[in-house]
C-alpha cells in the first residue's frame, strides 16, 4: 500500500490506483458514510464487498470479462483488484459510432445473458460500471449483485440499463437497447429472451403514475 | 424580454387545496391553503377531501387575492394541478379553474405537480441545475434534467417514504401526514432495531420497512425505537441513492424537496452526504414543502412562457400522469 494514489471517488468507494506483487492494481476501498448509524454502514460495506468478490470471480469463471480479484479484506471494505484500463462506457456514449454502438452493446447484452443464466443478477448496471476497453466490454461494481434465478431480478436488471440509457443517453437509448436485447437473446434463447422483457414491462407498468394508456 | 405576467395557482391534488398568485419573474405574491383532516387514525378519503376542498376553495382563492392585493382581473394565467393525484381531488381544482378561466377570459395552463415541486424548490433555492430528491406523500424519485424533460434517476419501487411514515403512523392511531409526529418520536430513541435496507440500483424498495416496522411494533417493541430505526434505514436509503445519482451525473447540486422535506433528519442526512463529497446542498423552505399553489403558479407561468394552454374545452386531469414524460422548455441549462 506504499505509494496508493486516490484516482476517483465514486459513490459509495474510494478508488486508487496501486500495485499488486507488481502488477498495477486497483484498490477499491468502501468509505464509511457519516449520514449512516454505524450498525447499518459497517454492515453494509462488509456485506457488498463480500458479494462483489465473490460473484466478480463467479461471472469471470463464466466468461464475463471483470477484473481478477487479488485481494479481500471485508472489515475494512477494501477490494484489490486487476487494473482494467479504457474509459467507463458513460464518457464515450455520445462519440461511438452507430457501428461501435451495435457491437458494445450486443457484446454487453449478450454479457448480460450469460449472468443471468448462471444466476447472477448483476444489481446495478450503469454506463459508469462498463469500461470499454479494445472494443470489449469490462463489467465492474458487483457490490449490489445477487444470485438468483428469478424472472422478476433479472427483469429488474435489465429495466435498470434501460432507465439508465433513457435518461442519461437519451439521443442513442432506442438502438442502443435494441442492440442490447439482440445480444442478450444471443445468449439465453428467444423464449426466455421474451419472458424477462414482459417481466421489464410489468415493472414499467407497475412504477408510479405509470398507467400505459 | 416580456414583462412580466400575473399567474393564479390552484393546487387540489390531494389533503391540501391551495391557491397562489406568483409572477412570471419569480415573486411569490401570497400562498394560501387549507389542509383537509383525516379522522385520527385514517389516511386520505378521496371522496371526503373533494368535499373538503369544494367548500374551502371559494375562501381559499380570496384570501391569496387579498393577500397578494392583486385584483382579480389583474391575474393574466390560470393554472391548475392536473395530476398525479386522486381523481375527486384534481377534478375540483380543475373545475374551479376552468370556471375561473371562462369568467376572466384567461388562459389556463396545466401543470404536473411533480414537476411544481421540483421548479418552485429551484426558485426558492436558487438552485439551477439540480439532482433533485423529491419526496412526499406521492413522490419519492431522483431526478435531474436532461434533454428537455426531467428525467428519472431512480425512485420507490413500491411505496413512497411519505407514505411509508403515514402507514407507520395510522397504524398507531395517528392520522396522516403522521410525519412530524414520528420525527417527534424518533427523536427520543437511539435504540436501534435492524430493518430491511432495500437499495436496487438507483431504485428503493420502502414497503419491507413498513412491514417488519409494524411486526416489531405488534411484537411489543416500543413506538419510539421504531420509528428511529424507520428514519434510520429509509432516510439513509434515499440519501444513499442521492449520492449516486449525483456521482453518476457529476453535477454539484442536491436540491431536497416535497413535504418530508421538513424531516430534519432527513435534511441533516443529505447535508452530512453533500459535504462528504463537496457539493451543494439546498432543501426547500418548511412552508414550501408541502403541497401548495405556489408549485402550480410558478411552473404554470414556466409553461406558459414556453406556450403551453389548454382549451378550457379540452382540458383535463390525469391521476397516473408521470413527469418525466413532461417536456420542460423553459430550462436552458445543458
Amino acid at each position: 500500500m506504499e505509494n496508493r494514489k486516490l484516482i476517483k471517488r465514486g459513490a459509495e468507494a474510494d478508488l486508487y490506483s496501486t500495485e499488486w506483487f507488481g502488477r498495477p492494481a486497483i484498490s477499491k476501498v468502501r468509505i464509511k458514510k457519516k449520514y449512516r448509524r454505524k450498525e447499518i454502514d459497517n454492515w453494509i460495506r462488509a456485506h457488498r464487498t463480500l458479494r462483489e468478490a465473490r460473484l466478480m470471480s463467479k461471472a469471470r469463471s463464466n466468461w464475463v470479462s471483470t477484473p481478477i480479484i487479488f485481494f479481500v479484506d471485508p472489515l475494512r471494505g477494501e477490494i484489490i483488484m486487476e487494473e482494467i484500463l479504457g474509459r467507463r462506457l458513460k464518457e464515450v456514449m455520445e462519440d461511438i459510432s452507430i457501428t461501435e454502438l451495435k457491437r458494445t452493446f450486443s457484446g454487453i447484452g449478450s454479457m448480460i445473458g450469460r449472468l443471468h443464466k448462471d444466476g447472477i443478477i448483476h444489481g446495478d448496471l450503469t454506463t459508469s460500471n462498463m469500461i470499454l476497453f479494445n472494443g470489449m466490454v469490462y463489467l465492474i461494481d458487483f457490490g449490489l449483485s445477487i444470485q438468483s434465478q428469478r424472472l422478476e431480478d433479472m427483469g429488474m436488471d435489465l429495466r435498470l440499463l434501460k432507465g439508465v440509457l433513457s435518461s442519461a443517453h437519451s439521443p442513442v437509448f432506442k438502438q442502443a437497447y435494441k442492440f442490447l436485447i439482440g445480444g442478450y437473446r444471443t445468449s439465453t434463447g428467444s423464449n426466455a429472451t421474451e419472458h424477462v422483457l414482459q417481466v421489464v414491462e410489468q415493472i414499467e407498468r407497475r412504477g408510479r403514475y405509470a398507467r400505459v394508456d | 424580454m416580456k414583462p412580466a405576467f400575473l399567474s393564479l395557482g390552484i393546487e387540489s391534488t390531494a389533503h391540501t387545496f391551495g391557491a397562489s398568485i406568483v409572477s412570471s419573474d419569480g415573486k411569490i405574491l401570497s400562498d394560501v391553503k387549507d389542509v383537509y383532516k383525516p379522522a385520527t387514525g385514517s389516511g386520505i378519503h378521496p371522496r371526503e377531501a373533494s368535499r373538503h376542498h369544494t367548500t374551502v376553495a371559494h375562501a381559499v382563492i380570496r384570501d391569496a387575492l387579498e393577500k397578494g392585493n392583486i385584483k382579480s382581473s389583474e391575474i393574466e394565467i390560470i393554472s391548475y394541478s392536473a395530476g398525479p393525484g386522486l381523481g375527486p381531488c384534481l377534478r375540483v381544482g380543475a373545475t374551479v379553474a376552468r370556471t375561473i378561466a371562462l369568467h376572466l377570459k384567461r388562459p389556463l395552463v396545466p401543470v404536473n405537480h411533480a414537476i411544481g415541486h421540483i421548479e418552485l424548490g429551484c426558485l426558492t433555492t436558487g438552485s439551477l441545475d439540480p439532482v433533485t430528491l423529491l419526496v412526499s406523500g406521492g413522490h419519492t424519485m431522483i431526478t435531474a434534467y436532461n434533454a428537455r424533460k426531467w428525467r428519472a434517476f431512480g425512485e420507490t419501487l413500491d411505496i413512497t417514504a411519505g407514505q411509508l411514515l403515514d402507514q407507520l403512523g395510522r397504524h398507531v392511531g395517528y392520522s396522516s401526514p403522521a410525519g412530524a409526529v414520528i420525527e417527534r418520536l424518533a427523536k427520543e430513541s437511539s435504540r436501534y432495531l435492524k430493518l430491511p435496507y432495500s437499495v436496487k440500483g438507483n431504485d428503493v424498495s420502502l414497503s419491507g420497512i413498513l412491514t417488519a416496522s409494524k411486526r416489531l411494533l405488534d411484537q411489543g417493541e416500543g413506538i419510539r425505537d421504531v420509528c428511529f430505526s424507520v428514519q434510520e434505514t429509509a432516510f439513509a436509503m434515499l440519501t444513499e441513492v442521492t449520492e449516486r445519482a449525483i456521482a453518476f451525473l457529476e453535477k454539484t447540486e442536491v436540491l431536497l424537496t416535497g413535504g418530508v422535506a421538513a424531516n430534519s433528519r432527513l435534511t441533516d442526512m443529505l447535508r452530512s452526504m453533500c459535504e462528504e463529497r463537496g457539493v451543494i446542498f439546498r432543501v426547500i423552505p418548511r412552508n414550501y414543502a408541502g403541497d401548495c399553489g405556489a408549485q402550480i403558479a410558478w411552473s404554470g407561468a414556466l409553461a406558459f412562457s414556453s406556450g403551453v394552454q389548454v382549451p378550457v374545452e379540452s382540458s383535463w386531469v390525469k391521476q397516473s400522469w408521470r413527469f418525466d414524460g413532461v417536456e420542460v422548455p423553459w430550462r436552458i441549462v445543458n
